[in-house]
């Protein structure tokens, strides 16, 4: 009836997992007994789990990212502690857990902490920028969120009920194999990934989808700011590598469910496709989480020197260029698989040559801020600890694309400091970037100043202490992954890498206590304009938080930087563009069809963990009703009374009008 | 589900010669002639971003066929594929499932045309055709795996019956959605969206067709001349 599910799953010999999902456990029962007892359980439901809005999506998918950022960090602080520790001595982690701990830290943070992030972010800005109304497939966008919420509740469910996978965040066989994972760990693991790469997939269409054929009139390519252009070129990788990921997994589930002979040792099985197929998807898939981080660099960095992006069109030249090269460079993950020196070096030139476009692209930030009147809010503090951070991460990668150095470094922690450097650096700087630049176009009022500085500073300072002695003790010999060792040598920078994950450690609670403080004090720091960092794209030309329809008139692009001009023509005239006459506009429907098919994903995905066959159909038939009831609905679309819009508009342009009395034009 | 509406008025413009205005910057030619009308605009949206699922389906589908190409030569003492292929077989399963796309294309004809009849009619030939094609494979499958070439025996077979039993699945997906929108089609009649969604399953029904002949001649007759 239930499958291998028993109530030997609950670790109970285990304190560790068993306390801290407890404590989980009981922070989410409180957090829904409040919110139920104090009536919010209406509003969360018509205003977020069954909105269709882009941008109320979009905050999700953050909210999400940075719950699983916390979970990821707790893993990262413990695996520091144990390796501080753990010189001839046991440590306080025993080898099983240790191992599900890198294993868990790894995917969640890639696939649940990075893409959420980055995908929510686009989410959120594309269509503002884009001056469209939503998204192309508002209702596909909201199934897509919820799936890949699901994938992260079945991995953090694995916390409590049964255990996670401890072959690292790619689960490379024979070692996932039945024979050598015996246990549930690597099924949660692929079931997760399945249920929540098909919800990117889908984020993938519908974002190509919107970039290329739902835009404002007058928004020619050449005229798109350029965070929609890397958001194109991330997601058209999302469309061409996912379907990889999804393959691949599956092959590894025949062979673990139904005996077949993809990857196992014998019956001809070759293990090395695995390595192609996964890092196949895996390489592209660096660059879908770091070129949209590009785009938000080159928002911020164009929007805080008060200047035009230096080299617009090179820049999107190097975006194409890194979109296409990102898909032949998978191997240099395994130079050391003996593919011979002909394929080796092919692949090692095309690691190298990726390097250009990424290089061409740190000129123009540069280039952008030269000449300048830089304004270092705690965006741009990102963007200038991106760029020399990155620089360096860029520097040890190239070093990665030589073979002969390949394989002197593999596995070692220079690769893991080296990925951590482009990691952090790159995607989750990136990641803060654009939360404290765009959080006062979501909410209406600003983070606070301070608290964010002083994050920044904790975060890049705690960054190089952690990672610096990993990059020394790589070329010391120690490979990654240890759960004890007996170099002597190697302690002391352990210990100076744990000392940086505890810096890390403070710059995330002074990001928890600058959202907290914020929040509290929203009206002293409240934006009225709806422009606070005087922007240049068209997301800063609606109010703040904008309203559902985005724009109560499509607005009519004519160049780069659209809202830009608007505003120096403003001041050049001395008044606004004349009003437009405003009309009824249909905005679509919400649907709970997202959130209902992504519970019976998650029940269907945890039915085939534990082997619960039946469950795991009714899942499927009920997940293919939910569909066919919302196919069978009468009413897609609801009006926003032209009276309701106009009046939205008339208090926008009021807060224009005061605000155009303190721009000066710039020469 | 991919029937989730477009945002209204934004105008799409995707068509040839607004690519060219793009690229060299001159003053977008599109949107000074008349746009596209509300349910038209939604009906390129839907039709693009049904052509990206598709797309990445059919990397899914090439990520199999790669992984057969590999493998297809490990048969760990087993069969091969000319020792169990039967060609008559594959070649009726063929023919009906090439036939049916002539039926599903009929009933794309028909939906334009808003005839019921021709679209119920050549949906159920649709079916018909597509469910024989899956009970020959399903048939096919039952028989190997009866003298011992099930997917357990080697790599090669379950890169077979992975990639085979891939497109078969579609097929089966197909066919519900087939019956999911003749149902449709009963109740609600040719509403604009209902119109979409055939338009989408042509394009799904005559894709899987291509995926086919992928298959029939790469494997089938690869596999027996090999």
């Amino acid at each position: 009836m239930w499958g291998k599910l028993s109530w030997n799953a609950i670790p109970l010999h285990e304190p560790l997992p068993l306390v801290s999902a407890a404590v989980v456990l009981v922070v989410m029962l409180a957090l829904m007994v409040w919110v139920v007892a104090r009536g919010h359980l209406p509003y969360l439901w018509h205003e977020w789990i069954t909105s269709v809005d882009h941008k109320r999506i979009g905050v999700m998918y953050i909210v999400l990212a940075m719950v699983m950022l916390l979970r990821g960090f707790s893993d990262a602080l413990l695996m520091r502690a144990q390796q501080a520790v753990a010189m001839n001595a046991p440590g306080f982690l025993p080898p099983e857990h240790f191992n599900q701990i890198f294993s868990a830290h790894g995917t969640l943070m890639i696939l649940f902490v990075a893409m959420p992030f980055v995908i929510g972010l686009m989410n959120f800005v594309v269509p503002l920028q884009l001056g469209a109304r939503d998204v192309a497939f508002p209702t596909l966008n909201s199934v897509g969120f919820w799936l890949t919420a699901s994938g992260a509740l079945l991995i953090n469910i694995s916390l409590v009920v049964g255990e996670f996978a401890r072959t690292g965040w790619l689960p490379y066989p024979p070692l996932s194999e039945l024979r050598y994972s015996p246990g549930v760990g690597v099924d949660y693991y692929l079931w997760a990934l399945q249920i929540s790469g098909v919800g990117t997939l889908l984020a993938g269409v519908n974002l190509v989808t919107t970039v290329l054929k739902v835009r404002a009139p007058g928004m020619s390519y050449l005229r798109m700011p350029m965070f929609c252009w890397t958001s194109l070129a991330a997601n058209l990788l999302v469309i061409a590598a996912f379907p990889i990921l999804t393959a691949t997994l599956a092959m590894l589930l025949l062979d673990r469910y139904l005996g077949f002979h993809f990857f196992t040792n014998d019956g001809g099985g070759n293990m090395m496709m695995f390595m192609n197929l996964i890092w196949a998807w895996g390489h592209p898939e660096v660059y879908i989480v770091i070129l949209p981080a590009f785009g938000i660099y080159s928002e911020i960095a164009a929007t805080f020197s008060g200047k035009p992006l230096f080299g617009y069109r090179s820049m999107v030249v190097a975006t194409m260029a890194i979109c296409i090269i990102s898909f032949m460079v998978w191997l240099h993950h395994f130079f050391t698989m003996g593919a011979g020196p002909g394929v080796n070096t092919a692949f090692g030139i095309a690691s190298m040559v990726i390097a250009v476009p990424t290089g061409v692209k740190l000129f123009n930030w540069l280039f952008t801020m030269y000449g300048g009147r830089v304004r270092f809010d705690t965006p741009m503090l990102w963007t200038l600890g991106f760029m020399v951070t990155f620089a360096i991460g860029g520097m040890t990668g190239v070093l990665h694309a030589v073979p002969p150095a390949d394989f002197v470094l593999h596995n070692s922690l220079f690769l893991v400091a080296h990925f951590h450097n482009v990691l952090i650096g790159g995607v989750l700087f990136g990641a803060f970037a654009g939360y404290a630049y765009w959080f006062p176009k979501a909410f209406g009022f600003r983070l606070h100043e301070g608290l964010g500085k002083a994050a920044f500073w904790f975060w890049i300072i705690g960054f190089y202490v952690a990672f610096m002695p990993l990059y020394g003790l790589g070329l010391m010999g120690m490979t990654r992954r240890m759960q004890h060792y007996d170099v002597p040598q190697w302690q002391p920078w352990l210990q100076v890498a744990a000392l940086g994950a505890l810096l890390i450690a403070i710059g995330i609670a002074l990001q928890v206590a600058q959202l907290v403080w914020s929040v509290r004090h929203r009206e002293a720091l409240r934006d009225r304009t709806g422009d606070p960092w005087n922007g240049r794209s068209l997301e800063w030309s609606v109010p703040s938080p904008p309203p559902s329809f985005n724009f109560a008139v499509l607005p009519e692009v004519h160049e780069l930087d659209a809202y830009w001009a608007l505003k120096q023509q403003a001041i050049a005239r001395g008044s606004l563009p004349p009003q437009t006459d405003c009309v009824d506009i249909h905005m679509p429907r919400n649907s709970p069809v997202g959130f209902i098919c992504a519970f019976f994903a998650s029940v269907i995905g945890f039915a085939l963990i534990w082997h619960i066959w039946w469950l795991a159909l009714a899942g499927l038939a009920c997940a293919y009703f939910t569909f066919v009831v919302f196919a069978w609905r009468d009413e897609h679309e609801a009006p926003v009374a032209a009276a309701t819009v106009a009046r939205i508009d008339e208090a926008n342009r009021s807060a224009r009008r005061d605000a155009l009395a303190h721009l000066r034009p710039i020469a | 589900m991919n029937t989730a509406t477009a945002p209204a008025g934004a105008s799409p413009r995707g068509d040839a010669h607004s690519h060219a205005a793009g690229l060299s910057e001159h003053p977008p030619r599109g949107h000074a002639h008349a746009q596209p009308s509300h349910e038209e605009s939604k009906r390129i949206v839907v039709a693009y971003g049904f052509w990206l699922f598709l797309i990445s389906d059919i990397v899914l589908f090439s990520a199999f066929f790669a992984t057969y190409a590999v493998l297809s030569g490990n048969t760990a003492g087993g069969p091969a594929g000319r020792d169990l292929f039967d060609l008559r077989m594959v070649a009726i399963e063929t023919a009906c499932l090439l036939t049916s796309s002539l039926f599903c294309g009929l009933a794309g004809i028909g939906a334009q045309l808003r005839s019921s009849r021709l679209f119920h009619a050549a949906m159920a030939l649709t079916f018909v055709l597509g469910a024989a094609f899956l009970a020959i494979e399903l048939h096919e499958f039952a028989g190997m795996v009866a003298q011992g070439a099930g997917p357990t025996r080697s790599a090669f077979l379950s890169a077979f019956f992975a990639l085979i039993g891939c497109h078969g699945l579609h097929v089966f997906a197909g066919l519900l959605w087939l019956l999911t929108m003749m149902a449709q089609v009963l109740a609600k009649g040719w509403r604009a969206d209902i119109q979409r969604r055939v338009l989408c399953f042509n394009l799904f029904w005559h894709t899987l067709d291509i995926i086919w002949v992928g298959l029939f001649s790469l494997v089938y007759l690869v596999g027996v001349s090999a």
